[in-house]
């Protein structure tokens, strides 16, 4: 992160909505070079209305908003909206060509130094094998990075995106914070995301915007907003502890297992039994379950017998009702 | 590649011209319409007239009506972003004939100003009559943000504005019904060299607009918000590409009467032969297919040999319907 920060997006007091109908109000919020916000909370909420409002795309009720240069809004701030691409015959070059559109006269003539830019672009998104593909031949986690292309050919130090990785796997999902994470590091771009993905959201970025209560906007440090229970009060999680990142389990067999072991292999054994009732303890117990490798090969012990694998031991331990 | 294939269109346009011109119900050897359009001479000196005082009007009607319908088409298809947007199906069309109608039919509800309309006058109220429904359809659009219910809106738009011209027929006197009535069924034949002059003007006008408005274009492929966030103003260049479809929808319908589904059409033709999404390519491109499609559509209506010839329309619509069912047979991919 640069220190100092410099900021090159801020909110005054800003309210919005659509007419007299407002959505969030009161924002004072800011953008700093090389900051990647995540931007969450529930869906209906408003984070939608504030991206468009933040890009200019739509009126804000009162309120200032304000950014560091004076030239055109199109030229310091780009934004991948939830909006589809109807135009499925164009390249995926010709898309991210529309990046330098701002900078282009009514006659559009790309010049030498607009292409290097869109070159550059599609490269540092890793598409460059994609770039003379046409949209209709693309996935739809290829499609969002050509988008992303396209907002960094427009060459802004903001860039906003909506739910860029909403209907991907989880594959498509990592790879897209991962770059926003790079892009936001590297080019010193001020990078918000609303995002629905807890977990990837808490370890990639560097500041939470929450929204979801009195129309406003709770921002913070994530591992802040965890500890100090403001996830907890917005999400309402319902069996899932935001503490250990994991979902609660019932100990419903009210069986007590001590479990000896480190590492992955324990986590994920405590994990299999957890989730099929058993309470896991390190005091003593009547069951006692430990962990060795033999060889290269994983093996559980259970009263003297061994076992290769977790879905073995498990009939095992209903069979010794 | 595609630059060859670039050059199918104009290659297709001057076949089709030479061959337009050598059709009709007095038969004309091909090489005495080239020694007529070239070196100004024929053995049959009524040949030269019939060439240049029948058919040329009538080919150039057909290449600038088919330039103009098919330009109009693509910009709104392009503005609405819906692949089967085109003068007819919105109900420009049915408002262009709307005005016409009002126009010419003026002197029957005893308005007796109107009563010998200029070309200027007609293509002025066709055009007002095509703009206020694009208003009208555009305006709706934003509200329901849905294909399907705005093509359904062009269908009932059109009925409605056809209800009124019965009204009118009603009205009027037999004489009028029957020249209406014929007037709709679309003719490329009735115009003189002052009408064609207006047309080609309107041409222009309308392809220098359309030309200015590259940039807006291609943006509106990305939809409105894409658009604005490249810096396109959307409001000013939307009233430019609203003003141009109009004078040209409205220029052809008034001296043509309302030819059907080439605006539709013509830009999902061409885009079979050259695959972009290019304005400042599409434009010239749509222009001279549309062109070369109007001239063989005539060609077609003039059952080669015979002194019959079919209304354009039955011809456009033999074509134009299988675009459509083929568009909507592929409406996983609708693309513009």
């Amino acid at each position: 992160m640069n220190d100092p920060r410099t900021i090159v997006l801020q909110t005054h007091h800003l309210a919005i909505g659509y007419g007299t109908h407002v959505l969030m109000e009161e924002l004072n919020l800011s953008m700093c070079a090389g900051e990647l916000i995540c931007f969450m909370g529930p869906n209906g909420i408003g984070k939608s209305t504030l991206i468009r409002t933040l890009a200019g795309l739509q009126k804000k009720i009162s309120g200032a908003i304000r950014l560091s240069s004076s030239v055109e809004i199109h030229q310091q701030l780009s934004v991948v909206l939830t909006d589809r691409i109807s135009s499925a015959n164009m390249t995926v070059a010709e898309l991210v060509a529309f990046g330098r559109y701002p900078y282009l006269n009514w006659n559009i003539h790309l010049s030498e130094d607009d292409q290097h830019i869109i070159d550059q672009s599609i490269s540092q998104v890793n598409i460059s094998n994609l770039r003379s593909k046409r949209l209709y031949e693309l996935s739809d986690g290829q499609l969002q990075m050509v988008m992303i292309a396209r907002a960094l050919a427009q060459d802004t130090p903001i860039i906003i995106l909506d739910e860029p990785t909403a209907h991907l796997d989880l594959n498509n999902r990592v790879e897209i914070m991962k770059l926003l994470r790079t892009l936001a590091r590297k080019m010193n771009k001020a990078i918000l995301v609303a995002t629905h993905e807890l977990d990837l959201a808490l370890q990639m970025a560097d500041t939470i915007w929450l929204t979801g209560k009195n129309k406003t906007i709770i921002t913070g440090i994530p591992e802040d907003l965890v500890l100090n229970g403001t996830f907890d009060d917005i999400f309402q999680f319902k069996g899932f502890d935001l503490k250990t990142g994991k979902v609660k389990q019932e100990a419903y067999l009210a069986k007590i297992i001590r479990l000896t072991g480190d590492g992955f292999e324990y986590r994920w054994t405590k994990n299999a039994l957890e989730r099929n009732g058993f309470e896991i303890v390190s005091t003593e117990a009547k069951y006692e379950i430990s962990m060795s490798v033999e060889g290269t090969k994983l093996q559980w012990i259970l009263k003297d017998r061994v076992y290769t694998s977790i879905g073995e031991l498990l009939v095992a331990l209903t069979e010794h009702e | 590649m595609q630059h060859k294939r670039w050059i199918i269109l104009p290659l297709l346009l001057a076949i089709l011209f030479v061959l337009n011109l050598s059709l009709g119900s007095v038969r004309i050897p091909v090489q005495e319409v080239f020694s007529i359009l070239l070196a100004q001479e024929s053995s049959e000196p009524v040949w030269k007239e019939i060439v240049w005082n029948f058919r040329m009007t009538k080919a150039l009607t057909c290449i600038l009506a088919g330039g103009a319908l098919a330009l109009g088409g693509l910009q709104m298809q392009t503005l609405f972003r819906n692949a089967l947007a085109g003068p007819d199906v919105l109900g420009l069309s049915s408002g262009a004939s709307l005005a016409v109608s009002l126009v010419f039919m003026s002197h029957a509800v005893g308005w007796t100003v109107l009563a010998a309309p200029s070309p200027w006058l007609v293509v002025t109220a066709a055009s007002l009559g095509c703009g206020v429904i694009f208003l009208i359809v555009m305006a709706i659009s934003y509200r329901l943000n849905d294909n399907t219910s705005l093509l359904i809106i062009g269908l009932m738009i059109g009925a409605t504005t056809a209800s009124v011209v019965s009204v009118l027929q009603f009205l009027s006197d037999a004489e009028d019904q029957q020249s209406f009535l014929i007037w709709t069924f679309g003719s490329l034949g009735g115009l003189n060299w002052t009408e064609i002059q207006v047309l080609a003007i309107i041409l222009l006008a309308g392809a220098a607009i359309a030309w200015a408005s590259v940039k807006p274009l291609n943006a509106w492929l990305l939809g409105d918000n894409y658009a604005r966030s490249l810096g396109i103003n959307i409001k000013r260049s939307r009233l430019f590409v609203i003003f141009s479809a109009s004078i040209l929808t409205g220029a052809v319908t008034a001296f043509c009467g309302p030819i059907a589904f080439v605006g539709l059409a013509v830009p999902h033709l061409t885009r079979l032969i050259i695959k972009t999404h290019h304005h400042s390519v599409l434009i010239p491109a749509v222009m001279v297919a549309g062109a070369a499609l109007m001239l063989l559509c005539d060609s077609i209506a003039q059952l080669p040999g015979s002194t019959y010839v079919l209304p354009i329309n039955a011809v456009t619509a033999l074509i134009g319907a299988p675009v459509v069912i083929s568009i909507i047979m592929k409406a996983k991919r609708i693309t513009i």
